[in-house]
């Protein structure tokens, strides 16, 4: 068994493209949550989304590479390639097909999906672009990922909705502890934001119609967001070796189903995966500090991760800083697990935790104390990543901070 | 206006989880047995059939405040009016 340590991590979100302004928005408690200009808003009835604002692919693909990239792919590319950078790493030779490429999605090339069907069915066309299928699949990101990094090891798409990205993080993890890759590019990637999707996401009337006010009382739902994260994870002995800089150690990861319901959370089923993910760890959950919550802003979820933490948690559970950083960018669905993750390692290692925004007050039913408004000073020793998915599956990260 | 009650009752009485012969106007939509996920396929049934749209926000308590058939009844009333 081998100690899994964080090398690398890159991010493209509605607050930067890159981890460095997304840690600074999360920071000052930015709120990218902004007017949707994606898609044309007359017929929508949700106005704002957690969009990525500004994203140029030319800036990082040339014509030729384009037309095969959803936009989903080309942000798991370009933080892959980030991520990639801070790690020092590069992948010849045998490392290469030492590493692994595991990378979630909610739904994959939707936008791809969108707009060739309506070629077929609104416009009338003949036929659609001939690399529509390679393009919208759910492994493209992956795929994709592989190819542009050189990286031949186990490589494949995860799908469990939001937690997508925490259960591909968390089976790379696995995969390094017990030695069958020596590294992997690990995340999540989502670019759902089309008219079919969000008006499916309206159908669902699950959406705040102003701002994202996770645990606060007059909450009002969750709000759809788009992004990716992936971080590079490796041996901590061969991270020493190379004498790169560790981040962070992944300790742990817990994963559960509910079997109850498509889309009520269930406390117990929450409960489950965190209690599996502390014994993997081997933590008390008195060492505990920090917890980035799921923390949708939907009434049902807020209170019922409620719930699972004092649950887990016990008495200790009053003591912990719990946020959601989804009150600043939304919910990215598939990649939401991993933008998490990343902003739970920058805590651990600035010793601050990003604040939930939007916050109002207290609910009754959410008594905890979720950081509201402004980020904290905090040393962490360790911290968990909490992702509850529809469809009743749960995975939760342990992550420590790194100390040789 | 007895036909958007007899209609839109009609569309309840499909999604009953109870065993009921008969929905009246002051049963609670908890007690026929609607969860969830049933009462927003019995907005998007009611949207549907008369062409309204009916803004309800699934966090709300009692999805759209309609605690009642009466209150669902009552409330397409007055969308299919001021379609009119």
């Amino acid at each position: 068994m081998h100690r899994v340590v964080v090398t690398g991590l890159g991010a493209i979100t509605p607050l930067g493209h890159d981890v460095a302004s997304y840690w600074d928005g999360l920071k000052r408690g930015a709120d990218g949550i902004r007017p949707v200009e994606l898609i044309a808003p007359e017929r929508l009835n949700q106005k704002v989304l957690g969009e990525v604002k500004g994203f140029d692919p030319l800036k990082h693909f040339g014509e030729r590479e384009l037309p095969i990239l959803d936009r989903v792919s080309q942000f798991a590319v370009v933080a892959a390639k980030q991520a990639i950078a801070q790690s020092g790493l590069s992948f010849e030779g045998e490392l290469s097909e030492r590493t692994a490429a595991i990378i979630g999605t909610g739904v994959g090339g939707q936008t791809t999906i969108d707009d060739s069907f309506k070629r077929l069915y609104e416009e009338q066309q003949p036929r659609v672009y001939p690399l529509t299928i390679p393009k919208l699949m759910a492994n493209a990101p992956a795929s994709q990922v592989s190819m542009h990094c050189g990286l031949r090891g186990p490589s494949f798409g995860v799908v469990s909705a939001c937690a997508s990205a925490t259960h591909a993080i968390g089976l790379s993890y696995q995969l390094v502890r017990s030695g069958a890759a020596q590294c992997a590019v690990a995340g999540g990637a989502e670019a759902s934001i089309s008219f079919g999707a969000i008006k499916g996401w309206e159908a669902m009337r699950v959406m705040a119609p102003d701002k994202c006010r996770p645990f606060s009382k007059d909450r009002k739902g969750m709000i759809i967001g788009e992004g990716a994260a992936l971080v590079v994870l490796e041996t901590e002995e061969e991270a020493r070796k190379r004498g790169a800089d560790i981040l962070a150690e992944v300790a742990g990861f817990g994963m559960s189903a509910d079997a109850k319901d498509i889309t009520a959370p269930d406390a117990g089923g929450m409960a489950r995966a965190i209690v599996a993910a502390l014994a993997d760890a081997k933590v008390d959950r008195g060492g505990v500090q920090y917890i980035n919550a799921h923390g949708t802003g939907t009434t049902a979820n807020d209170r019922t991760e409620t719930a699972a933490l004092k649950a887990s948690f016990g008495d200790h559970a009053g003591k912990l800083a719990i946020s959601s950083t989804k009150s600043m960018i939304g919910h990215a669905l598939g990649a939401a697990g991993a933008l998490e993750m990343v902003a739970t390692v920058m805590s651990l290692r600035d010793g601050v935790v990003a604040p939930t925004i939007n916050y109002l007050g207290q609910d009754p039913e959410c008594d905890l104390d979720y950081v509201p408004n402004e980020a904290r000073d905090l040393s962490i020793d360790v911290a968990l990543s909490n992702s509850f998915a529809f469809g009743g599956l749960n995975a939760v990260l342990v992550l420590r901070r790194y100390q040789g | 206006m007895p036909d958007v009650a007899q209609d839109v009752m009609a569309i309840i009485q499909k999604k009953v989880r109870v065993d009921r012969d008969q929905i009246a106007m002051e049963d609670k939509l908890t007690d026929l047995g609607l969860e969830s996920l049933d009462a927003l396929e019995l907005v998007f049934d009611v949207e549907e059939k008369f062409n309204i749209e009916i803004p309800v926000n699934a966090n709300d308590a009692n999805i759209g405040g309609f605690q009642t058939v009466a209150d669902v009844v009552h409330a397409v009333e007055k969308l299919v009016t001021k379609k009119a």
